[in-house]
């Protein structure tokens, strides 16, 4: 980046993303954005060098999720279970539905949108405050000044990283969801086990794997860069870093809500 | 050589330097000095292409740098090297891996050769081969600023700029990085500009001094030509502490 990074950029708020202030600046901000975005699909300097951080951040972002994301589909999956058969009083309606909305809620919405805002909060502010502390220590002016592209150097193995690791963290919560609902019906009984089998077979649609994997890459898309450059263009101190993260965290988030409704209305309306 | 024509830089409405010129000799310790807030830093960052002026230029070796197109630009840019303040090492880096970074990036050695470069630069700056594994957290002050010189030289650079080296530092270890600096400038006939406002550090090493106060140049000259100013502001930054003052006491004056 030629571009001078120093104090006559907007200073940092709050995330007070329905302020007037930060109203008049989200045009500042998208312009930047996509700025930002020309430098980190510029041309690398060495591609064996973001290889091997590719791998680093694989297993930073996704290997490292692996836990928080198969505890949450698990419970988030027996929970959906018991509420679909709590609400269904009518005995014209069939048990087969507990599995058959479990299913479905899972692979449409829960896996694919839940755990990428939970992955926000969790990958987001990581990114955001790696990168964010690299500028506040000079980091990325020394990279810029050795004739790095610092931009793609720091960010593009994150986005690469994300994109090829996401899918399998929602698959594989697809899958724990669906057997945490078979887990809780077959611990208390409320249905029969053959009944949610039945359900999670019934009137399947395998573009609904598609669409969730379409929407989880673009999700991983706008988890990764909108959080690189909340942490690239941080100033300041330590305070600010902390500043920098909770912004990423709150705009992906806010990005992820929006393109999920403009996705679902292209892909299933 | 660096030359510094007409440079001038504002943010927003606050005009932080003002018509600068200045030229930067090789195989000298150039050193721009000023109190806090000067501008001095900007004036490096902008010598750097950190920072782009409103007006002026920088010329390395005639190349005038803000005119650079990309490519060009970053054919200078893998020419400098450069000392930062809090040193700027990679945290999740070993010493050596630091130092193999720029070496690495532009893939201009063989892995083999890439170690060995970094373990003579590490060398050269008196750092023991048991540090090399070492993250910079593990090492001091001291070390992480001989680890960024080390870091600033794998390259062989033609131009080094040191933004307030001795910063933090002991006056001993102060010293030591100080005549490093000089001993490699003139070993590798490197320009190189040392921005400071240590007047330990200027005494020692200053060949080619400017004065920068409130973002204009006020004065130009060398290390014994300092101690006898009658530029009134240079005058009270130079013989601000109480040793200057007896320095000066001493000298008559």
């Amino acid at each position: 980046m030629d571009a001078g990074l120093g104090p006559w950029l907007p200073p940092q708020v709050p995330p007070d993303i329905f302020g007037p202030l930060q109203r008049m600046r989200i045009l500042f901000h998208i312009g930047r954005y996509f700025q930002l975005m020309g430098e980190v699909f510029g041309r690398p300097e060495r591609l064996g060098v973001y290889w091997r951080r590719i791998i680093e951040e694989i297993d930073l972002l996704g290997v490292k999720s692996l836990g928080i994301v198969a505890m949450l589909s698990a419970f988030m999956g027996a929970v959906i279970a018991l509420q679909t058969k709590s609400n269904i009083n009518s005995p014209l309606i069939s048990d087969t539905l507990v599995g058959f909305a479990t299913r479905q809620s899972t692979i449409l919405e829960f896996s694919p949108t839940i755990i990428a805002l939970i992955l926000a909060g969790k990958v987001g502010s990581t990114v955001a405050a790696e990168i964010g502390s690299m500028r506040v220590k000079e980091q990325i002016d020394a990279l810029d000044i050795m004739g790095v592209n610092s931009a793609g150097y720091l960010i593009l193995p994150k986005v690469i990283a994300a994109v090829l690791i996401f899918p399998f963290l929602i698959i594989m919560s697809m899958f724990l969801s669906v057997f945490g609902g078979y887990l809780i019906v077959a611990a208390t009984g409320i249905i029969s086990t053959s009944a949610y089998q039945t359900g999670i077979r019934m009137d399947f649609m395998p573009f609904s794997i598609t669409y969730a994997l379409i929407k989880t890459e673009v999700f991983a898309f706008i988890i990764t860069t909108v959080s690189g450059y909340h942490g690239y263009y941080t100033q300041g101190g330590t305070r600010e870093v902390g500043i920098s993260s909770t912004t990423a965290v709150v705009y992906s988030i806010v990005a992820i809500i929006i393109s999920n409704f403009v996705l679902t209305k292209l892909l299933l309306a | 050589m660096i030359e510094v024509k007409g440079l001038s830089k504002r943010f927003g409405s606050t005009q932080v330097l003002t018509d600068i010129s200045a030229v930067f000799k090789p195989g000298m310790i150039n050193q721009v000095i000023g109190k806090s807030g000067s501008g001095k830093s900007v004036l490096a960052k902008c010598i750097v292409g950190l920072h782009v002026p409103e007006e002026g230029e920088v010329l390395y070796d005639g190349r005038s740098f803000h005119h650079l197109e990309k490519d060009e630009k970053r054919q200078v840019r893998q020419e400098i090297g450069m000392l930062f303040q809090g040193s700027a090492l990679f945290d999740s880096l070993t010493v050596i891996e630091n130092v193999m970074f720029p070496l690495r990036m532009f893939g201009v050695m063989e892995p083999g050769a890439m170690r060995e470069r970094a373990e003579l630069c590490l060398q050269r700056v008196s750092i023991e081969p048991e540090k090399n594994k070492l993250f910079p957290s593990e090492i001091s002050g001291g070390m992480q600023k001989r680890v960024g010189i080390a870091r600033a030289i794998a390259m062989q650079p033609k131009y080094l700029l040191c933004d307030e080296p001795n910063s933090g530092l002991d006056p001993q270890t102060s010293i030591v990085i100080d005549q490093l600096i000089a001993e490699l400038t003139e070993e590798y006939g490197i320009t190189t500009i040392v921005i400071t406002h240590d007047m330990n550090s200027v005494m020692e090493t200053g060949d080619n001094i400017i004065f920068i106060h409130e973002g204009r140049k006020h004065w130009k000259g060398g290390r014994e030509e300092l101690l006898h100013t009658d530029n009134p502001e240079l005058s009270a930054f130079v013989y601000a502490s109480g040793l200057m003052k007896r320095v000066k006491k001493a000298m008559g004056g």
